[in-house]
C-alpha cells in the first residue's frame, strides 16, 4: 500500500465512530447494555488503528496531503471545503486521541455500568456512548479539518459533547439542578472563547482572503512584515479561544465544574483531549504566532500564570476530581507558556504525555470513587456520602493495589518525577522558558514545586494511614474491565517520556515535518535538577504536613491559615465573576425585564400607548363615527322616507273619484304640455 | 251623403267628457263602469271617423283591439263589482275605502 492510498483512508477516523453512534442511536436497546459500549470503543479502536496507517504513510511521505473530500461554502472569493490536512501535527493529535479515547472507552464500559446502576438509571447508558461517539467525531473533525472553519466544526462539536456529557445527570447534583448548571456555565464561558476565535476567523480572512491554513499561512509568509499588525490582532483573537477551550485564565472557571460528568467523561474531554485543542490550535497556527511577537508573549504569559494560579488552588481542594480539574488547569497553562515561547514541541509533547498521565489519573479517581461507592452500601451507616471527598478516603492502598498503582505512577509522572513521561515534557517546556523568558521560568518552577506538592498530598490523603470513613474501610478493587486501561495508560505514563527521548527526540522531528519553525530542546542538567529537586521538595512537604496527622472532615488543615483560606475558596474567583459579571448581569436582565420590558414596553407602550389607544380610537369610532355619522345617516334617511311617507299617505284617500281625477289632471297636465310646447 | 269628421270629433269629445263627468260625479259603481266605457267608445269613434278621413285601415284595426280589451277589462271588473257587493251589500265606490293610506 502506498502512502496515497492510506491517506485516501483517513476519512474512516470519522466513518467508523459515526457507525457506531448511528447503530446506538437506532437500534438502540435491541443492542444491550455490553455491546453497545462495546460498539463504540471498538470503533475508536478502529479510528487508532486508521491514525497509525496515517503515521507509516507520513513516513513515506513527511509531508502529508490535503484531502478534498467535498465542497462545502463556494461565495465568490470564499472557498472552503471538507477536506483533511494530514500532517505531523494532526495525525500526532489524531494518534493522542484515538489512543486515549479508546482506553477510555473500554474503561467507560465498565465504569458506566455500574454507574448507571449506582445512579439508577440503566437505560441511559447507551446514550452515553452516543455521547462519546459523537466526541470522537467531532475531536476528529477538529484535528484534521484543513481551514479555520472546519476546525471550528470540530471546535463547536466537542463543545456541544462537553456540554451534554457535563449535564449527563442532569437531574443530580446541588440542589437537583447543580449538574445542569455546570453544564450550562461550561457552554456560555466556551461561547465566550468562540467569539474570540470567530473574530481570529473574520479578521483571517479580511487579510488574507482564505479561511483554509495553507493559503493564510502562504499570504501572511510572503506579506512579511506587512502582516505583523493582522497576525497580532488575529493570534490575540485567538487566544481568547484557546482560553476559552483550554481553561486558561480568565476563562478557566468552567473547567472546575465540569467535574460534574461521569469520570470518565473528566478523563476524556476534561484532562486528555478536548481542552488541548487551543494548545493543537495555536500549534497549527504557529506561522501567524511566529509574525506577532506580541501575541506570543502574551500566550506565554497567560498560560504561566494560569499554572501558578490553577496549581495553588489545587493545593487547597477537598474533591478529589476537583483537584486533579485545576491539575489540568495548570498543565495546560505550562503547554499554553510552551506554545507562546515558540517551544511547539515541547507543548505537543507535554500535551501527549500529559494525555496519558492525566487520564489515568482520572480513571483511578473514578476507580476509587466507585470503590467508595462500592464500599457504602455494605456498611449500611446513615452518614451522608460524598465518594469524591478525600476526607473521609485513606487507607486504600491496601484494599484498592491496582488503582494506587496507577495514581502513584500518574502522580509522580504529573509532578515530573524522572524518569517518568511528565519529567521529560515538563523539562523541556522548563529548559526553554529558561533559555527565552525568565518570568515564565519562574512561574512555571513554583508552579511545577506546587503541582508535587497537591500530588503528594492527594496520595496521601487517599491512599495511605487508615480509612477514614466506613465506605472507605469496605472500599473493594473495581472489575478488570476497569483495571486493563489503568494499566495501558500507567505503562504509557512511565514510558511515555521515550516518544521525545532527549537527543534523540522522535516527535520533534516528527513535528518537524510540519511545524517548520519547531526547534528541538537540548537535555540541561541544571534545569532538570532545579525542577526535579522543586518536585522532591513538594513531595516531601506533602508527606510532612499529610502523612504523620491524617486529616478528618472535622479538622482543619495543618498549613496555611488564611493563605489556605484564599486557595480553598479558588481565590474567590468565582464570587469576583459572581459579582462583577453575573449578578450585574442578572441585576441588567431584571432592569431590562421590569423596567424595560414590563413597564415600558408592555405597561406603556403595549398597555397604555397601543391598547388604550386603540381602544380609544376605537371607541371613538364606534361611538363619534359608527354611531353618528354612519348610523346617523341611515337613520336620517329612514326619517326622511318616514316623514315624507307622513305626507303623502294623505294623497292615499281610499276614494276611487280622488284617484280619477288626480288621473284626469294628470291627464290634462300632459295633453297641455304637448299642445303648449 | 258624407257626415264631415269634425262632426264626429264634436260627438265624440262631448261622450267622452260625459264620461269623465260620470265617472268623476258619480258614486255607483256600475255607472262609473258604463261611464267609464261611454269613453273608450267616444276614443273609438274618435279613431273610426279619422281612419275613414284618411282612408286608413289602422284607425279601425285599433277599434277592434280597444273593443277586445275592454270586453275583457268588463269581465274583470264585473266580477269586482259582484264580489264587492257580495262583502258590502252596496256598490258605493265612497264605502270602499280600504286601500286608505
Amino acid at each position: 500500500m502506498d502512502a496515497a492510498t492510506a491517506f485516501r483512508m483517513a476519512p474512516l477516523v470519522i466513518v467508523f465512530p459515526l457507525l457506531a453512534l448511528l447503530s446506538n442511536l437506532v437500534l438502540g436497546q435491541r443492542l444491550g447494555l455490553r455491546l453497545a459500549g462495546w460498539l463504540a470503543s471498538a470503533a475508536v479502536g478502529f479510528a487508532f488503528l486508521v491514525s497509525v496507517l496515517q503515521f507509516f504513510a507520513l513516513q513515506v511521505q513527511p509531508g502529508g496531503t490535503t484531502l478534498e473530500l467535498a465542497e462545502w461554502i463556494s461565495i465568490g472569493s470564499l472557498q472552503v471545503p471538507w477536506a483533511f490536512k494530514l500532517d505531523s501535527l494532526s495525525v500526532t493529535m489524531m494518534l493522542m486521541v484515538t489512543g486515549v479515547s479508546t482506553l477510555i472507552h473500554i474503561y467507560a464500559i465498565g465504569y458506566m455500568r455500574a454507574d448507571v446502576r449506582f445512579q439508577g438509571d440503566p437505560s441511559r447508558y447507551r446514550r452515553f456512548f452516543v455521547y462519546f461517539s459523537l466526541f470522537v467525531i467531532s475531536m476528529m473533525v477538529l484535528v484534521v479539518g484543513d481551514s479555520f472553519l472546519t476546525l471550528f466544526v470540530g471546535w463547536e462539536g466537542v463543545g456541544l459533547c462537553s456540554y451534554l456529557l457535563i449535564g449527563f445527570w442532569y437531574e443530580k447534583g446541588p440542589g437537583g439542578i447543580g449538574n445542569a448548571m455546570a453544564g450550562r456555565k461550561a457552554f456560555v464561558v466556551n461561547r465566550i472563547g468562540d467569539l474570540g476565535f470567530l473574530i481570529a476567523m473574520f479578521l483571517a480572512f479580511w487579510h488574507f482572503g482564505s479561511l483554509r491554513f495553507e493559503q493564510v499561512f502562504l499570504k501572511a509568509e510572503a506579506m512579511g512584515p506587512a502582516a505583523v499588525g493582522a497576525a497580532t490582532a488575529i493570534t490575540l483573537a485567538l487566544l481568547v479561544g484557546a482560553t476559552g477551550k483550554s481553561a486558561q485564565l480568565p476563562l478557566f472557571v468552567w473547567l472546575p465544574d465540569a467535574m460534574a460528568g461521569p469520570t470518565p467523561v473528566s478523563a476524556l474531554i476534561h484532562a486528555a483531549t478536548m481542552v488541548t485543542a487551543g494548545i493543537y490550535m495555536i500549534a497549527r497556527n504557529a506561522v501567524l504566532f511566529d509574525l506577532a511577537p506580541i501575541s506570543s508573549g502574551a500566550v506565554a504569559l497567560v498560560g504561566a500564570l494560569t499554572a501558578l494560579f490553577g496549581a495553588s488552588i489545587a493545593v487547597a481542594q477537598f474533591d478529589i476530581k476537583r483537584v486533579l480539574a485545576y491539575s489540568t488547569i495548570s498543565q495546560l497553562g505550562f503547554m499554553i507558556a510552551a506554545v507562546g515561547m515558540g517551544a511547539y514541541v515541547a507543548g505537543m509533547f507535554h500535551l501527549v504525555t500529559h494525555a496519558f498521565f492525566k487520564a489515568l489519573l482520572f480513571l483511578s479517581a473514578g476507580s476509587v470513587i466507585q470503590g467508595i461507592e462500592n464500599g457504602h452500601p455494605v456498611s449500611h451507616s446513615q452518614e451522608h456520602l460524598d465518594p469524591n471527598d478525600m476526607r473521609t478516603m485513606g487507607g486504600l492502598r491496601s484494599r484498592m493495589p491496582v488503582t494506587f498503582a496507577g495514581y502513584l505512577i500518574g502522580g509522580l509522572a504529573l509532578s515530573g518525577i524522572p524518569p517518568l513521561a511528565g519529567f521529560f515534557s515538563k523539562d523541556e517546556i522548563l529548559t526553554d522558558a529558561w533559555q527565552t523568558h525568565p518570568v515564565v521560568f519562574g512561574l512555571l518552577s513554583v508552579a511545577g514545586a506546587l503541582t508535587a506538592f497537591y500530588t503528594g498530598r492527594q496520595l496521601w490523603m487517599v491512599f495511605a494511614g487508615r480509612p477514614r470513613s466506613e465506605s472507605a474501610a469496605q472500599a473493594r478493587e473495581n472489575p478488570p474491565l476497569m483495571r486493563v486501561p489503568l494499566l495501558a495508560l500507567a505503562a504509557l505514563s512511565l514510558g511515555g517520556g521515550l516518544i521525545n527521548f532527549p537527543g534523540l527526540h522522535p516527535l520533534g522531528t516528527f513535528l518537524q515535518w510540519s511545524l517548520e519553525h519547531a526547534h528541538l530542546t537540548e537535555f540541561d542538567p541544571a534545569v532538570a535538577g532545579l525542577s526535579t529537586g522543586l518536585a522532591l521538595l513538594g513531595l516531601g512537604t506533602a508527606a510532612w504536613a499529610y502523612g504523620r496527622r491524617p486529616l478528618t472532615v472535622e479538622q482543619p488543615e495543618p498549613v496555611g491559615g488564611g493563605l489556605w483560606i484564599a486557595l480553598h475558596r479558588k481565590w474567590w474567583v468565582d464570587e469576583l465573576y459572581d459579582r462583577l459579571i453575573v449578578r450585574p448581569f442578572i441585576t441588567l436582565s431584571a432592569i431590562l425585564a421590569e423596567r424595560i420590558d414590563g413597564r415600558f414596553l408592555h405597561d406603556w407602550v403595549h398597555d397604555t400607548l397601543l391598547a388604550r389607544g386603540f381602544s380609544r380610537t376605537a371607541g371613538w369610532l364606534a361611538l363619534g363615527f359608527d354611531l353618528r355619522v354612519i348610523d346617523g345617516a341611515g337613520n336620517a334617511l329612514g326619517q326622511l322616507i318616514r316623514r315624507a311617507a307622513l305626507r303623502l299617505r294623505a294623497l292615499q284617500t281610499g276614494y276611487v273619484r280622488n284617484y280619477a281625477i288626480s288621473f284626469f289632471v294628470g291627464l290634462v297636465l300632459m295633453v297641455g304640455y304637448l299642445l303648449l310646447r | 251623403m258624407t257626415v264631415p269628421v269634425e262632426y264626429v270629433i264634436a260627438l265624440s269629445g262631448v261622450l267622452f267628457v260625459l264620461g269623465v263627468l260620470g265617472v268623476l260625479v258619480r258614486r255607483n259603481a256600475i255607472v262609473m263602469f258604463m261611464s267609464v266605457e261611454l269613453m273608450l267608445n267616444a276614443a273609438n269613434l274618435a279613431f273610426i271617423a279619422f281612419a275613414r278621413a284618411r282612408l286608413a285601415l289602422s284607425g279601425q284595426v285599433f277599434v277592434f283591439f280597444v273593443i277586445a280589451v275592454a270586453a275583457a277589462e268588463v269581465a274583470v271588473g264585473l266580477a269586482l263589482l259582484v264580489s264587492i257587493f257580495r262583502s258590502r251589500h252596496s256598490i258605493d265606490v265612497d264605502q270602499v275605502s280600504s286601500l286608505k293610506g
